[in-house]
Parts: C-alpha cells; structure tokens; sequence
C-alpha cells in the first residue's frame, strides 16, 4: 500500500523552527512504524534523526507522538494507522534533532526518586525472601521501560518541566511497595516537593500512553494514599 | 562538576529551592478539594433546589430572599456552601494558574488578582450572609408583608 508520511522535523544548525517533512512511499500493511522509518533513513533521506536500540518494545528509545498519541515506533503497525501517519518528537523536552529529544531532565527526575533499593539490614543468609502476594503489590510497576511516553503525554509537563512526572512516580511506586524496602519516606520527601506527585491532575494521558499498559494513574493514586498516612 | 544525580538534587536558583520545597500543604489541599468536593454535592445541590423547585423561581423576590436569609439553618447552610465553594474553586484556580503560567513573576501577579478577587467576593458574601440581625431580617419581611 502507499502510504504518505509526515514528520517533524528540525536541525538545530540549519533550522530556526521546526518544519513538516513529507514523504509518500510503498509499506506493507504489517510493517511498524519503525520498518517505515528505517527505509527512510536508508533509502530516502539518510539525515533524518531517531533513536532506536531493540526495536521489540524492551529498550523504550523510539517513543514518539504518533497519530496524535505517544507510541513506541517498533509496536505499532501500518495497517492500524491508515495511509496517513503523522511523527512528531515527543512533547515537552527539547529537540536535539528531529526525533531526538534532550532526556536529561526525565532522567533528572527518575534519579530524584531513589529508584533503587535501599535497605540497611545486614543481608540475611541467601536471599531477602517476599511473599508472592507482596511482590504482586507492585508487579505492574516493574514493567516500565522509561521511554518517557507516559510523562511527555502529561498536560502538567508540557507547561511545567519541573513537574516530576508519571514514569519518576512509577519507579517510586515500584519501591515504595517494595516490603523489603526501607528507603520510603526519603522518597515521600522527593514526592512531596512543590513539583511532586501533588501536581498529578489525573488527566489519564500517561495511562492511554503507555506502551506497557501500566496502570500509571492508579500508582499515582496508589502513593498519594500511602503518603496520605506516612508522610 | 555537578553530577546528573546532584543536579537532581541540590537547588541553584531561589525558583529550584522553591520548587523543592517539602511541605504538607499540597497534601493538605489534595485531601481538601476531596472532602470539600464531596460536600458540594450536597449543599449545591440543596441550595439549587431550595431556589428553584421548592419555589417558583420566577416568583423570587426581596422578601422570600430575605425571610430565608433571617433562618439561622439558612444562614449556615449558605455559608459553609459559599466557604467550600470558594476555596474548592479558588484552589482549583490556582491550580491552573501553577501549572500554566509559566513565570514565576506573572504566575505570582495572577495568583494575587485571583486571592484578592475572591476575597472581594468572599466577604461580600458573608456581608450579605449576616450583615443584618435576624430581629432586624424579620422587621424587613414583615414591613413588606404589611405593604
């Protein structure tokens, strides 16, 4: 099928604001979007920019504004598009170069949360044992690939880039119901900010973005109501 | 040199010390916007019925308005609505107001016009709540009643 294919597009070296790149090409129904955007790379215009490591939906390099909506390029199909795609970088980070987004500050705010395990216990022989209930606590919020769709979906980042964001809450979510973990109220300290978790408005965007279905809002709620009697 | 992680961290500017600062308040007006959410449905709700169904909208004037307003339940009932309404409202303003204006001296200027607007509009409606006894509320009435 023939399909035509916008993109935004910007070199900051040659560029002084972002422009609409079109581009109409042959695809077949079951090529993803990254399929497409690798044979324009390599057969049509070798200095449009992306990122892309595993291109299966592990990595988290290739989120983007598809259609309208943050996907990740390597899982979504043609054939579930239509004839006409439009790609733009994701929101609210600035655009190195065409796709490519600075990072820095979504990792700024992932790092802020203390997004690793913390417990002063001496270790036990073996291993720290947990129950499996316990562990299906936060079974979903291990599942986040950091690709940023779900934050850069957030209305309250686009206009406040000091807003900590769904994916950093997430990966607080993932330790704060951790039982083994003892790092909860340093990281209620980070949440609690003028920037935390309060300035979540429940819009729901980061839920309907995420390509690993995790039920963001929910965890957001989740910790809200944790720090409701902890903090 | 700074690492990511203590970049992370550590404030630079006043604005980043002010965006970092930990306080309970917003955990506070989170709970509250809740709680004084759930409330509103009710006294909306039996405010918009005590005007409208119970009486003949159209048929409102001076002394229905104030024979309701000289009844102590009237007068509570309407005040906590006004309390509630207000800060429900003027928070969620404030709200919008954090999370679009972008600069720190313009998000400042709004957030005074709207503190200072609904102050306004706050007093002058307790001011009409209870500026009058309910001796003097009952004069009014039965005056207009005899006329």
């Amino acid at each position: 099928m023939q399909i035509n294919v916008k993109i935004k597009r910007f070199d900051p070296d040659a560029d002084k604001r972002p422009y609409w790149a079109d581009y109409t090409l042959e695809a077949r129904p079951s090529d993803r979007v990254l399929d497409v955007m690798n044979h324009i790379k390599w057969e049509v215009d070798g200095s449009l920019a992306y990122r892309r490591s595993c291109a299966h939906g592990i990595c988290g390099s290739d989120a983007m504004l598809i259609n309208g909506v943050n996907r990740l390029a390597c899982k979504v199909l043609v054939q579930d598009l239509g004839e006409k795609i439009v790609i733009e970088p994701i929101r609210g980070l600035e655009i190195k170069k065409d796709l490519i987004v600075d990072m820095e500050p979504f990792f700024d705010s992932y790092r802020a949360v203390l997004p690793y395990f913390i417990n002063d216990d001496p270790p036990p022989p073996g291993e720290r044992l947990q129950s499996p209930e316990d562990r299906a606590i936060f079974d979903e919020s291990t599942k986040c690939i950091l690709c940023a769709a779900c934050t850069t979906s957030c209305p309250v980042f686009w206009t406040n880039g000091g807003y900590i964001g769904p994916a950093a809450i997430v990966n607080a979510h993932r330790f704060i119901f951790d039982s083994r973990d003892q790092g909860k109220l340093e990281r209620f300290k980070v949440l609690n900010q003028a920037s935390g978790l309060w300035r979540c408005r429940t819009a729901y965007n980061c839920t309907e973005a995420c390509p690993r279905d995790i039920p963001i809002t929910q965890a957001i709620e989740e910790v809200r109501r944790e720090m409701l009697w902890r903090a | 040199m700074a690492t990511a992680s203590s970049r992370a961290q550590r404030p630079r500017t006043f604005a980043d010390a002010r965006a970092m600062a930990s306080s309970s308040s917003e955990l506070g007006w989170w709970v509250f916007m809740r709680i004084s959410g759930l409330l509103l449905v009710p006294l909306a709700f039996g405010h918009l019925w005590a005007n409208n169904m119970a009486f003949n909208a159209g048929e409102i004037d001076f002394a229905y308005v104030a024979g309701r307003l000289a009844q102590p339940g009237v007068k509570i009932f309407d005040s906590f609505l006004l309390l509630f309404a207000m800060l429900h409202g003027v928070n969620g303003l404030r709200y919008s107001i954090e999370d679009y204006v972008k600069r720190p001296g313009r998000r400042f200027a709004w957030k005074m016009v709207l503190f200072t607007v609904a102050g306004i509009v706050f007093v002058l409606g307790v001011m009409t709540l209870w500026a009058f006894s309910f001796e003097e509320m009952g004069d009014a009435v039965r005056a207009l009643g005899a006329e």
